[in-house]
């Protein structure tokens, strides 16, 4: 056996080719993810492109000031934490149902065909999702005002009222997740034990009771990561979405507008470059205090099932 | 208990059973055929108007069933199809490197961290899990692209931005664990090297969670409008899903295209159901191949499941 002292050099030298082979990967998230956390000093300073982000002046927390100071603050965090709970809560349960009812069905091509269609949306880009609200939605001729005027009631100019967005979003969020919900729970479900749903049938209980009692309860874990993960996003707003879905349509911000969304207009339109560092360090540090409080949460509750 | 009424009553159990069982299918059969038209008519709709005569559009909106049949969108796309082809060009070159470069990259990656023996797997892995809690946030990453490394403009911010991914690295890292130790010990007392094991061992018996990355980033690549939205301004670099984002916002561009492509100049394009054969022709591909596609994700995804 050896009694050599191993020192930091010797592991690195025993450890060369491994340590060569992490350098890409370590790199490109030095690059582009550590540098722009540096960055975060942008929301603390005065920027101006002539300086540049090291010689701007400082201006302490104006920027924080300006955005908590305009109203925008208060709208874009609530529509953004609402929102996400809403497709926290919709998706999930729609996908649950979706996955227990796919495994329960019988008819093998029944349940290829039904997988392959509701992954569909999955599959599309947020552009062309946008194409399809169009094309339901338009007032002179999308479907949904055809059929209103089929029906001889007035069409509605959905691109103009606001009160409407939540409910579609909220839908289109749940018809673009529903396929890849449903096979990550039908994948959960697959790997039940069989033999606890034999059990169950010998003491007589019926198919709902087993869903209840087994389906169910033995979901939970996959339920609880898939949650934590989505919590840890709840501040963080699916910009591709709403960028595509609304755009930059103002009349509709009291309903629409979310953090992304948010600090994008004020970096490309307006080019509030401290102000939207500033709104973004806040969105960072929402999501970092909520993934760190529901992870807490959870290990409190069963340490085996938190993320870290 | 006499062997008839044991009999009657296992009869009982049954009949109740079945009655459930019957309950349910049809429970589950109206529901997913619910969920499956809830997610496959919108893109009907699409292809409908894609289909439809611009003044039947403009006349009774967009329907599912089209009044009059054309094919003079479709038509006019394939009768100037330069602009469309670069975008299509840009989207697989970008499309092609960066899944071929990331999966090569994510699951180097992910095999040093799956190594048990390696020392500093834990503070590795830390340092690339940190960058999911924390963030600098759209701006900083905003000009430290566009200010320091000058990729505005280039193929390339169309590919690095999106060329690693920590999900990928777990996922696959959780799958690469689960080949067992002593093939890689046994290889190294062969005496190949770290590098050699990777490439000629583990990628092999990785295949399905090859697969499911690589077409994860594949997608992420093929439907990717963000990257270009914020750093691509030269129509020459525009892929497919940005190209059709402008074209559908902006249909004096389209005509601009058109004209640049060398059509006569026609003030009348039917503009409708142009946008949603663009739709379809951007969409197509993907369209196709999805259904052969699915059955590697549903695989993966199982993984996934177990592994989570």
């Amino acid at each position: 056996m050896k009694q050599k002292q191993h020192g930091f050099w010797d592991d690195v030298k025993k450890y060369r080719t491994l340590l060569l082979m992490l350098t890409p990967a370590v790199l490109f998230f030095l690059v582009f993810a550590y540098v722009p956390m540096a960055g975060i000093v942008l929301a603390f300073k005065q920027y101006n492109y002539t300086d540049g982000i090291i010689h701007s002046p400082w201006n302490g927390l104006d920027n924080f000031r300006f955005f908590f100071g305009s109203g925008d603050a208060w709208r874009v965090t609530r529509n953004t934490a609402l929102y996400n709970i809403a497709f926290i809560v919709v998706n999930n349960v729609l996908q649950i149902f979706a996955g227990i009812l796919l495994f329960e069905v019988a008819g093998k091509w029944f349940r290829k065909i039904t997988q392959t269609i509701l992954f569909l949306p999955y599959f599309i880009s947020w552009v062309v999702v946008g194409a399809i609200a169009y094309n339901l939605f338009n007032f002179d001729v999308g479907t949904v005002n055809v059929l209103l005027k089929g029906l001889g009631m007035q069409p509605v100019d959905i691109y103009n009222t606001a009160a409407y967005w939540p409910v579609i979003l909220v839908v289109v969020s749940a018809w673009k997740a529903l396929g890849y919900g449903t096979i990550m729970y039908l994948a959960a479900i697959t790997s039940i034990d069989t033999e606890m749903y034999e059990a169950a049938e010998i003491d007589g209980a019926n198919i709902f009771q087993r869903i209840m009692k087994i389906t169910v309860p033995n979901l939970i874990p996959t339920v609880i990561i898939l949650v934590l993960l989505a919590i840890g996003n709840i501040f963080r707003g699916d910009f591709g979405m709403f960028y595509n879905m609304v755009g930059n349509n103002g009349l509709l911000f009291s309903s629409t507008d979310v953090i992304d969304t948010f600090v994008f207009r004020s970096l490309t339109t307006s080019n509030e470059i401290g102000m939207s560092a500033a709104a973004g360090f806040y969105q960072s540090l929402l999501g970092f205090a909520t993934i760190m409080l529901a992870n807490y949460a959870v290990r409190k509750y069963d340490k085996d099932r938190a993320l870290f | 208990m006499s062997t008839t009424t044991a009999k009657i009553q296992t009869a009982k159990v049954r009949k109740r059973v079945n009655t459930d069982r019957l309950t349910l299918s049809i429970i589950g059969y109206a529901t997913l055929i619910v969920l499956a038209v809830f997610c496959i008519v919108p893109f009907l709709l699409v292809v409908s108007a894609s289909l439809s005569e611009e003044s039947s559009i403009i006349e009774k909106g967009f329907q599912l069933i089209p009044s009059t049949f054309s094919t003079e969108a479709y038509g006019l796309l394939f009768k100037y199809p330069a602009e469309m082809l670069r975008a299509y060009g840009v989207t697989i070159t970008v499309t092609l490197i960066g899944t071929v470069l990331g999966l090569f990259l994510t699951s180097m990656t992910a095999y040093v961290l799956s190594r048990r023996d390696f020392k500093w797997r834990g503070r590795f892995s830390f340092f690339f899990f940190f960058t999911t809690l924390f963030s600098g946030g759209l701006v900083p990453s905003y000009l430290l692209i566009i200010n320091f490394l000058h990729l505005k403009d280039t193929l390339l911010v169309l590919i690095l931005p999106m060329l690693m991914n920590v999900f990928y690295i777990i996922v696959m890292k959780s799958f690469m664990s689960s080949i067992p130790d002593a093939i890689t010990e046994s290889a190294k007392i062969d005496g190949a090297g770290d590098f050699r094991i990777f490439l000629q061992l583990i990628v092999p018996l990785s295949k399905p969670a090859l697969a499911t990355i690589g077409l994860f980033i594949a997608l992420a690549y093929w439907n990717d409008w963000y990257n270009a939205l914020l750093y691509i301004s030269k129509s020459e670099l525009m892929p497919l899903q940005y190209y059709l984002y402008k074209m559908l916002g902006n249909m004096d561009g389209m005509r601009k295209a058109m004209m640049a492509s060398g059509a006569v100049v026609n003030t009348d394009l039917p503009t409708e159901s142009l946008k949603m054969a663009m739709t379809i022709v951007a969409t197509g591909p993907i369209l196709l191949a999805y259904p052969f596609i699915q059955k590697y994700f549903v695989q993966g995804l199982t993984i996934g499941a177990v592994k989570g």
